[in-house]
């Protein structure tokens, strides 16, 4: 990375830079946002999800363009036009497999990075709006990978698509009007895979690239969380730097490279050697064109919404309607947003609550990945019953919180961020 | 110390619950085992002589180019337009069969494009399928298959492999009576090719078929193993130059 040359004490540097300067704030954006951001020198592992974020997001977005310029959005030309950027266009199946291995590798780096969030606290005052802000852009996330799903035009793309789509159709009322004028048709068609892919390549995308930068402004202005949880803006050196404080550039820009390229081994390696990864990634029933008269056997969400299926699934019709297990999927997204005020424990990182929370966070993973798991599946067996149970453990995580991180107890939280830098 | 081991576990659970998963995906089918070497050129060619020969005349590979197949192949142009190319005189041309449209109503269905059947049922169901043909006399071509009940397709390897019976068991039904359940097919009539010849015969085709689902696929595979190797040098590279950076960080 050139590093924008430092000014002079002045704050006015010459030459072409200095004529920039003089138009647009560059020295000034790259020293606070970048050179003298100060982030805490005490980040782990699990602090490297957010720049992966953005470099599968980067990853998207180019590859995405690359297929765009490919790709024929008819429902009679979707499908040829996917085997054709597999087949005849030059690295056309490389362009693609990055794109939809980068589509599983997001929601894994975003999973984990909300993991990290809760773990140690991220959500906590003063980081409200960045929290708030993360969730949207999951919201639309899952918005852009359904829409996406749909375009290859593959047989589970379709039936997929009718029965989230259908989904809406349960809510009272306006249901049967609404899931018409999203399909803009009675059944999926042309036309549903027309605007899937202008509000696929076009419109969610515009509003992610905007979030993340809110989302990314929100972070610099209140700082960094870290693992102990510890406002290092609290404790400044002389020169008004914090004293457990690194500048983002080049600390962590050198440590995320190496995060990039470890990223990079995972993510290279399932696209050259198991790009449809055992048929999660990648469908087998999606090598079939749609076909509106035929329905897989078994119609499965992609393996990063199959936790939500599954609690969709999980609660039964009552009072004649479905509309229940809408509710309850809707619900799992929106109580994510109340994270920040559900947390009443007096310290934020799991270094230094109680037993309760840590307890309380490990049921919630299990649950998530139970749901998950549950979500594959047909619902038969011991199936049903596991996703009932995880169901209730996910929201219980949530409802239960403003309880028992009040009741749990907790360590004293030092005044400097503690272990050696890593 | 319990309660953090716990956590940690249960990171590391959140991190490899995907191959768990995709280890869960892959579930007992039932099928018989392809063993099919993408990598194996001499058992694609034979596998897209026997195609040709055998199967092209109803199955078409439409998103497969016969200059591409052997390419791919290492085919010699003369032999591919000579011997391989019955449907089509342009070495450019997709590989389409020469069946008219209103062929449904000769087989009640139209013989499907094999392009991306590997890729939607997998090798081992073409292998499994190719030899579960069974004499069934009330069928409309006088054969049935074990491993797609009511298959519409007419036994035309049946010369090489020979006829097959069907086996039965008795295996009590859910009242507890005693009931004969299809359990799998055997030899009756012997073909012109051995057992173990007729094997190979559709392992071949199955290998070619699997080619044909995704012509980069060997290529792939042996480019990812650079990539790989250029990423591990790049992570030494990095770490190092991070190692160097934070010298300086207490």
């Amino acid at each position: 990375m050139a590093a924008v040359p430092d000014s002079s004490p002045s704050g006015k540097s010459g030459g072409f830079l200095g004529w920039i300067d003089a138009r647009f704030p560059l020295s000034v954006l790259w020293k606070s946002q970048v050179s003298e951001y100060y982030a805490p020198k005490n980040f782990n592992f699990w602090y490297l999800f957010g720049v992966l974020s953005l470099v599968v997001f980067a990853n998207q977005m180019i590859t995405g363009i690359f297929l765009t310029m490919n790709y024929k959005p008819s429902s009679a030309e979707a499908f040829n036009s996917i085997e054709y950027i597999m087949r005849d266009l030059d690295w056309g199946w490389l362009i693609r497999y990055m794109h939809s291995t980068g589509a599983s590798a997001f929601f894994i780096v975003v999973y984990l990075h909300m993991f990290r969030a809760l773990m140690y606290g991220s959500a906590r005052k003063p980081r409200e709006l960045l929290w708030i802000f993360g969730c949207v852009i999951f919201l639309l996330l899952m918005a852009e990978a359904f829409m996406g799903y749909v375009l290859p035009w593959g047989n589970m793309s379709f039936w997929g698509a009718q029965v989230i789509v259908s989904l809406f159709g349960s809510l009272p009322v306006i249901g049967g009007g609404l899931v018409e004028w999203i399909r803009g048709d009675y059944v999926i068609a042309d036309a549903t895979l027309n605007r899937f892919f202008a509000l696929h390549v076009a419109a969610i995308p515009l509003a992610l690239v905007f979030l993340v930068i809110a989302h990314l402004m929100a972070l610099h202005e209140v700082g960094s969380n870290n693992p102990d949880g510890i406002e290092i803006k609290k404790t400044k050196g002389p020169d008004g730097h914090p004293l457990d404080g690194i500048p983002f550039h080049p600390y962590y820009t050198v440590k995320d490279l190496v995060g990039i390229a470890g990223f990079l081994l995972i993510f290279c390696g399932v696209i050259f050697f198991a790009p449809t990864f055992g048929g999660l990634f990648l469908e087998a029933p999606n090598f079939d064109p749609a076909n509106p008269l035929q329905t897989p056997p078994h119609i499965a969400p992609v393996w990063y919404f199959t936790p939500f299926y599954a609690m969709l699934r999980a609660v039964p019709s009552f009072a004649g309607t479905q509309v229940w297990g809408v509710l309850v999927m809707g619900g799992a997204i929106v109580i994510l947003f109340f994270v920040p005020w559900l947390d009443r424990s007096p310290v934020k990182s799991i270094r230094y609550k109680g037993p309760i929370y840590k307890i309380a966070l490990a049921i919630f993973v299990v649950s998530f990945i139970t749901l998950g798991v549950c979500g594959l599946k047909p619902p038969a067996g011991i199936y049903p019953l596991l996703s009932k149970i995880a169901t209730a453990l996910y929201f219980a995580f949530f409802l239960l919180m403003p309880f028992y991180t009040k009741w749990d107890s907790y360590k004293p939280v030092p005044e400097r961020v503690t272990g050696h830098a890593h | 110390m319990l309660i953090k081991r716990i956590i940690r576990l249960s990171g590391l659970m959140l991190v490899l619950a995907l191959p768990a998963g995709a280890a869960l995906a892959e579930e007992e089918s039932g099928l018989l085992s392809a063993d099919t070497d993408i990598n194996n050129t001499e058992s694609l060619q034979r596998g897209a002589r026997n195609f040709m020969n055998y199967c092209s005349g109803c199955h078409s590979l439409k998103y497969l180019r016969y200059n591409r197949m052997a390419a791919d192949l290492k085919i010699p142009l003369p032999d591919l337009t000579q011997n391989l190319m019955f449907t089509s005189d342009k070495p450019f041309d997709e590989i389409v069969s020469a069946m008219p449209a209103d062929s449904e109503k000769w087989f009640g269905k139209r013989p499907p494009d094999l392009s991306l059947v590997a890729r939607s049922k997998g090798p081992n169901y073409i292998y499994s399928f190719l030899k579960g043909f069974y004499v069934d006399k009330t069928r409309l071509w006088g054969v049935n298959n074990f491993y797609l009940p009511n298959a519409a397709m007419p036994f035309v390897l049946a010369p090489l492999q020979g006829l097959q019976k069907p086996v039965f068991k008795n295996e009590p039904d859910e009242h507890g009576d005693a009931k004969m359940v299809l359990s799998g097919v055997e030899l009756m009539t012997p073909g012109s090719l051995k057992p173990e010849e007729y094997d190979q015969f559709v392992r071949d085709i199955t290998n070619f078929l699997d080619y044909a689902g995704e012509p980069i696929k060997a290529k792939r595979e042996s480019m990812g193993r650079y990539v790989i190797l250029f990423l591990l040098v790049f992570f030494v590279f990095a770490w190092l130059l991070k190692k160097e950076y934070w010298k300086d960080v207490h």
